[in-house]
């Protein structure tokens, strides 16, 4: 589902990524770890479209970026630590707009699927600004699902929630991922990504520099592991 | 063209892929801005304001007599449109890009440009908004009849050409920490012409002068307005991508 090769990116002399190789099957749940300003943001930028690679090939859903830009952008959701979400418009007016530049048929009855989904039904007419910062992370999950994509990007979604808040995001995430969704997501808390995802990447100095599956690593070992793969 | 890989992938069921996209794509950003602005009016507040308090602070600091007015008019009222115009363009961009939501709008498998043309229609229908304001508070206060068919066509004209501009050099500012100083910086050079234009047409206008001698500054407002329209939908998708 999403294949990259050799993948550079430069910013001026600086170089993020050096030559990273990464490779996703369909259904999987990959967690990418790493420490602050290994590159795991602007890695998922690329994948999103949203940054082109300097060198390398990157294959989403089966297209080529930055060629095929806009098909992948069909099939793909993103959800990041910011919401994406405009706080002068309400839930119901957010999915509406974000629906029809997707170009989401049958927009009423998919928006009350997605609120739904997202236990926001009782605030879909309230202001997203009155929102608290993890019932904004919630609809911003439903933003990005609105267009059933096949793949979904994370980038540190649990950032600036509270304990309960990220309990419930993780039951969210559990219930997305749970619809055969190809997940990537970045996070820096290991606790958290060892229940949901069934893969490990670490990306340190610009590639992956460890990889492995919930079944091998075994439980409670993420935290071992992350530590041998930075010091490798 | 590469074909997807996978054989076996989820058909999506839900999503629409027709030619009007790129219609529907304007259309749901220019009803978005409209709808939010409603809400708050943050932006045509501030532009309002600042434009009133332009053409006051130039009606007490000028003390014009009739006839140095009728001459000055075109020159007060442009600079008041174009300062204007500067706080709402920065306004427009700055709450796309502080929640992320310009992210947001790249992501939509729409033709970039589309992004560029609704952000252009909103800022123009916020600009124009100002201008059906601060054109009678004007006349009142400058004691001017400024309602000219003649007039308005070149209000028209230059807004189009100064938000058309403006959209893509704020897109571009606003992607730096300096945006709100950089804007004017970089916009006011480039709209030299298009003000040159626009103040002397309406000063023809206003003087009563022959459409034939004006229309050389009318044609100047649609040849700018045509190029940097043209422009900006060739290049916005580079301007926004990293």
């Amino acid at each position: 589902m999403i294949a990259v090769k050799k993948l550079v990116k430069r910013f001026g002399l600086k170089t993020v990524l050096r030559g990273l190789d990464f490779e996703v099957q369909e259904g999987e749940f990959v967690a990418l770890l790493g420490p602050n300003g290994a590159g795991k943001t602007t890695f998922l930028r690329i994948l999103a479209s949203l940054s082109r690679p300097t060198l390398g090939e990157v294959r989403v859903a089966g297209f080529r970026l930055p060629v095929q830009a806009a098909a992948v952008r069909r099939n793909l959701g993103v959800v990041s630590h910011l919401p994406l979400l405009y706080g002068d418009l309400t839930a119901e007016e957010n999915l509406r707009f974000y629906g029809r530049i997707y170009g989401v048929l049958d927009l009423r009855k998919r928006i009350d699927e997605i609120l739904e989904l997202v236990g926001l039904t009782s605030r879909r007419r309230d202001l997203v600004r009155t929102f608290s910062r993890g019932m904004q992370q919630r609809l911003a999950i439903g933003r990005a699902i609105l267009h059933d994509p096949e793949v979904l990007l994370f980038d540190e979604p649990h950032t600036g929630l509270d304990q309960d808040a990220c309990d419930m995001l993780d039951h969210l995430l559990g219930e997305v991922a749970g619809q055969g969704r190809t997940i990537v997501m970045t996070s820096h808390d290991l606790a958290r990504v060892e229940e949901l995802a069934s893969r490990f990447d670490v990306l340190s100095r610009g590639v992956i520099s460890a990889s492995s599956s919930r079944n091998d690593l075994g439980k409670n070992n993420i935290l071992d592991f992350y530590r041998q793969a930075l010091a490798g | 063209m590469d074909r997807p890989q996978t054989s076996d992938r989820r058909p999506l069921s839900v999503l629409r892929r027709s030619s009007s996209g790129f219609l529907k794509a304007i259309g749901a950003i220019v009803w978005k801005d409209l709808a939010a602005e409603l809400r708050s009016r943050e932006l045509l507040s501030a532009m309002l304001v600042f434009a009133l308090l332009v053409i006051l602070i130039f009606n007490f600091a000028l003390e014009l007599d009739p006839v140095t007015r009728r001459v000055a008019t075109p020159g007060i009222l442009w600079a008041t449109f174009a300062f204007a115009g500067t706080l709402g363009l920065n306004r427009s961009m700055a709450v796309e890009k502080d929640r992320g939501c310009l992210d947001g709008l790249l992501l939509a498998p729409v033709d970039r440009s589309a992004i560029y043309f609704g952000k252009t229609i909103s800022n123009l229908a916020f600009m124009l908004i100002v201008e059906v304001v601060v054109l009678p508070v004007y006349s009142v206060l400058y004691n001017t009849n400024l309602f000219n068919p003649g007039l308005i066509v070149v209000i028209l004209l230059g807004s189009v050409g100064y938000v058309a501009v403006g959209t893509l050099l704020s897109s571009m500012a606003v992607q730096t920490r300096t945006r709100d100083v950089l804007l004017p910086i970089l916009l006011f050079p480039v709209v030299i012409p298009i003000l040159i234009a626009a103040v002397k047409a309406s000063s023809g206008f206003l003087q009563g002068l022959d459409v034939t001698e004006v229309m050389p500054y009318i044609n100047l407002l649609i040849v700018y307005d045509v190029i940097f329209t043209a422009v900006a939908y060739m290049v916005f998708d580079y301007v926004v991508e990293e």
